[in-house]
């Protein structure tokens, strides 16, 4: 066992108690409301229940309720965050029921959904969470018993004293453990030892969903409740000039038109916070109907916006960031993407002498790489209930970044944040549009102007053309090699508008003794955000499909040609800043290498490989793929990952299965352009998302068992597939794909 | 505003709304019944199947004054203790990532199986193909359908 200080303390149990009072912790009554259909996973609701601590409560009659402290957006954290706890807690999973947590800084850590870093970064505190009440309960029985804590054991949830044959459940004694003091240090179990972790379990939300109960945000009641909508400028370089509101006043249900904004003019903006559309014409009615009808009423007249900059405090300190003037286009962004790519960048790494590399070389290779903006097109659009008063703000809805969005309301509300409560209901998808939660302010903007309860709500078109968007992204890479086809020269220069892509300390750096990393950016007034996996979502396919160019040149097979890389990177790394690891990055490799049969089982088949690291994880796949380039079918997908010790495996699995699935809707489809500021896609008539028929006919998973804490999954499995499908259609058309979206004109 | 007395899961309802409001808004706003889903609005994703006699359309622009007599079956009523054996397909297979489009989801494949019990691989895809899953589960999807199918 391994004994760890607990970092819980008296405090954080006290204000939780404040906070829920009555030892129950229930505080939010409508999502609390849904729990009692949870008896239909055959549990009988308690009668009475008992505290013990932040994280969880136990019933008399032994059910456990454990507190899901992070935000729910189809990552599955809701089962697999109180998976971990109960586990260290001994408890039968049966008798397990799950509660989405409120925002409690003073309880849990990083309530946040970003990074891949949920389970990564709470896998300490959840372990120590359901540890720390064991030891409470063993503690109770001992007392009880009259005989030292060390002789008691435990198992699903019974108590044992095995010398006197005694036993009693945690129902019995967590009365009584309620009352006993956190214990200072605990100890948590061998992995050898667990029996939830690395065992299967079902989304807990899973009747719920297929029964259609609410539970998203779009979802949320309140009686008294109005419904809002906002109309934003309709390009990027306008704001709000006037708007004449006559005639959509005067329509059924409508009960005011006003405009907001979004921020004070001196508040300094955070990373969760937007540039863009930061005044907004607001649409109040009784019903969602008539406030989409009334919207077509309104006569708004917007003007140019003049180049502005904004101080953004962000993670390293503020940023200055300038904002320019003009209605941009995207023929425009890629005259100067192509300008700027001919111009020497900022150097970011540089290793050996590569311009002697170049200059020596027998062969060398230069290919150019492009993706286009992307919208993040959640299924649940944007949307958040507000109530807020002069004394508190009442937030319930769809967030990935509650804690930050709590200090944007606390400023622009004027309240102190413990009168802000935020309550996070599950999330239609994100993929980080969530992240940017200028709908919550706005939300609640409104209801404080209405005095009453309301509920913002974002059309489809409202949501696509809004902005954070992922960038564009543009990628020059070189390679040289000598006479017996060695790698002896890496050049990379990786731009984007207004951000690029590049991670200069990632493989193929460390691998190649002359190496050379640049980079540079376009300003550009359209607003951007971290969508799934950012940077690596391009970095992977440009990068993994010129290293496949780069094989098939030298003569190597693809595989062994990374392989024979990461060797050189493991045994004498060149530099010394190199982020990843290179015999887990090979060892995905080999295991979809031997999985897939590569080189065996490849007779007749158009396969591509690739392979990335992102997240703390590494991820490998193999696509194969028949059809001709207009309408490929992708036959199947090999994967294979080490994201460390796996929670759940077929929620593991399915996640993996959607990152593959988005990775080819987002390398074949995806596509935001711009005319003069406009997007020209704002529904998905024209916003082109993967469907059924283009999904891969089959995926197989394959996860590397070994004993590291766990690390991200909820992004790895998305780049590397848009590499291999790259490497995959040249098998089968006999073309590289070198810009995305791959198939052109789709909507033909 | 109009009065519309509406069939829905096997129960009679009155509403008093504008004729021109879709079906999902008045399911939504009017009924609660929450379960059917908004996502695009104009029929091209299909988070907002319902079934009309049987039948699998988008509620989004299914108008409430075109719906007549016409019995309307959502998520909520597609059986009675969510033991429909797509629900209980989409269970087993622990289709869902974030949830939101599943009932759509269903409620298409209920569809598709009252016209169409045993279908083929490719008829699951092209009868499913107005169905946008964002979280990308559609192997599993097709998993569901196809157990119940063969079952």
């Amino acid at each position: 066992m391994t004994i760890v200080k607990t970092t819980f303390n008296r405090r954080s149990f006290i204000k939780s108690s404040l906070l829920t009072g009555g030892g129950l912790l229930i505080g939010f009554n409508w999502l609390a409301a849904c729990n009692t259909a949870d008896a239909t996973r055959g549990q009988t609701i308690p009668d009475e229940w008992f505290k013990i601590n932040g994280y969880l409560k136990i019933g008399e009659n032994g059910v456990v309720t454990i507190l899901s402290p992070n935000p729910e957006i189809g990552q599955n954290v809701k089962t697999s965050m109180p998976m971990i706890v109960a586990e260290e807690l001994d408890v039968d999973w049966k008798n397990v029921l799950v509660e989405q947590a409120p925002l409690n800084t003073a309880i849990f850590n990083r309530q946040l959904a970003g990074g891949s870093d949920s389970i990564r970064q709470s896998w300490p505190g959840l372990r120590m969470a359901g540890a720390s009440a064991r030891k409470m309960l063993m503690d109770a029985a001992a007392k009880k018993w009259n005989v030292p804590i060390a002789e008691i054991t435990t198992e699903l949830g019974i108590l044992y004293h095995k010398s006197s044959g005694k036993k009693t459940s945690y129902g019995e004694v967590a009365s009584a453990a309620a009352q006993l003091p956190v214990p200072k240090e605990v100890k948590l179990k061998d992995l050898k030892d667990f029996k939830i972790i690395g065992s299967s379990k079902k989304n807990v939300d899973g009747h719920k969903i297929v029964t259609g109960q609410p539970l998203f945000g779009l979802d949320y009641k309140k009686d008294g409740m109005l419904i809002a909508m906002i109309v934003h400028p309709p390009a990027f370089g306008m704001k709000l000039k006037s708007f004449d509101a006559t005639e959509a006043k005067a329509k059924p249900g409508i009960k005011d038109v006003f405009s907001i904004k979004t921020y004070n003019d001196d508040y300094k903006p955070q990373w969760c916070d937007t540039t863009s559309f930061t005044e907004l014409v607001a649409v109040v009615g009784n019903s969602t109907w008539e406030v989409m009808s009334a919207k077509a009423y309104l006569k708004v007249e917007w003007e140019p916006f003049a180049d502005y900059k904004v101080a953004m405090a962000g993670w390293g300190g503020d940023q200055q960031i300038t904002v320019p003037a003009g209605l941009e286009s995207t023929a425009d962004h890629n005259v100067k993407m192509k300008a700027a790519a001919a111009q020497t960048g900022k150097i970011e790494r540089r290793d050996g002498n590569p311009e002697e590399a170049f200059r020596n070389a027998a062969k060398v290779i230069e290919r150019t790489y492009t993706a286009p903006f992307l919208a993040h097109t959640p299924m649940e659009p944007m949307n958040f209930f507000a109530d807020v008063t002069d004394d508190n703000a009442v937030l319930v809805g769809p967030i990935q970044s509650p804690e930050y969005m709590e200090k944007t309301l606390s400023a622009r509300l004027g309240l102190p944040l413990e009168k802000i409560d935020i309550q996070m209901t599950r999330m239609g998808g994100g993929f980080g549009r969530r992240l940017y939660g200028h709908f919550m302010v706005e939300a609640a903007l409104i209801s404080q102007k209405m005095k009453a309860p309301v509920k913002l709500i974002y059309s489809r078109e409202d949501e696509i053309t809004f902005g954070i968007y992922r960038p564009a992204y543009h990628a020059l890479y070189r390679a040289a090699l000598d006479a017996n086809n060695n790698l002896i020269g890496f050049h990379v220069k990786m731009g984007g508008v207004p951000e690029n892509a590049l991670h200069a300390n990632r493989f193929p750096a460390g691998a190649v003794d002359n190496y050379l990393a640049e980079s540079w950016a376009i300003e550009s007034n359209i607003s951007v955000g971290a969508m799934r996996a950012p940077g690596s979502n391009f970095n992977a396919v440009a990068e993994q499909s010129f290293l496949d160019e780069v094989a098939e040149a030298a003569g190597k097979d693809p595989i062994q040609f990374r392989l024979d890389l990461l060797k050189r990177a493991k045994e004498n790394p060149v530099g010394e800043k190199n982020d990843y690891d290179a015999a887990r990055y090979a060892g995905v490799l080999e295991l979809v290498r031997e999985k897939s049969g590569w080189g065996k089982n490849s007779a007749g088949k158009n396969r591509g490989v690739a392979a990335y690291f992102c997240h703390s994880s590494y991820v490998a796949n193999v696509v194969d793929v028949t059809g001709d380039k207009d309408t490929p079918v992708i036959q199947k997908v090999y994967a294979a990952i080490d994201c460390g010790i796996v929670v759940n495996p077929d929620a593991a699995i399915n996640m993996t299965e959607g990152g593959i699935v988005d990775g080819i809707g987002q390398a074949m489809y995806g596509q935001l352009t711009f005319t003069k500021g406009q997007p020209d896609q704002d529904n998905f008539d024209s916003y082109r998302l993967v469907r059924h028929a283009e999904a891969p006919k089959e995926i197989e998973v394959h996860f590397v068992k070994n004993d590291i804490h766990p690390t991200g999954l909820g992004e790895p499995p998305y780049p590397p597939v848009m590499g291999a499908l790259a490497n995959a259609l040249y098998k089968a058309t006999g073309t590289r794909y070198y810009h995305q979206p791959f198939i052109k004109n789709s909507f033909g | 505003m109009a009065i519309f007395n509406l069939k829905i899961n096997r129960k009679e309802f009155q509403v008093d709304v504008d004729p021109s409001t879709p079906m999902l808004w008045v399911l939504r706003d009017h009924l609660n019944l929450v379960g059917t889903k908004f996502g695009c609005g104009m029929a091209q994703c299909g988070a907002c199947t319902i079934l009309l006699n049987g039948e699998a359309v988008r509620s989004c622009i299914t108008f409430v004054d075109s719906v007549g007599d016409k019995q309307i079956t959502t998520i909520e009523g597609l059986s009675e203790n969510g033991d429909h054996p797509l629900q209980q397909a989409w269970i087993e297979h622990d289709v869902p990532q974030c949830g939101y489009c599943q009932s759509g989801q269903i409620m298409n494949a209920a569809g598709l199986l009252k016209a169409n019990p045993h279908p083929t691989d490719e008829e699951i895809e092209s009868a499913m193909n107005g169905n946008i899953c964002r979280c990308g589960t559609y192997t599993r999807i097709k998993a569901a359908i196809k157990t119940v199918a063969n079952s």
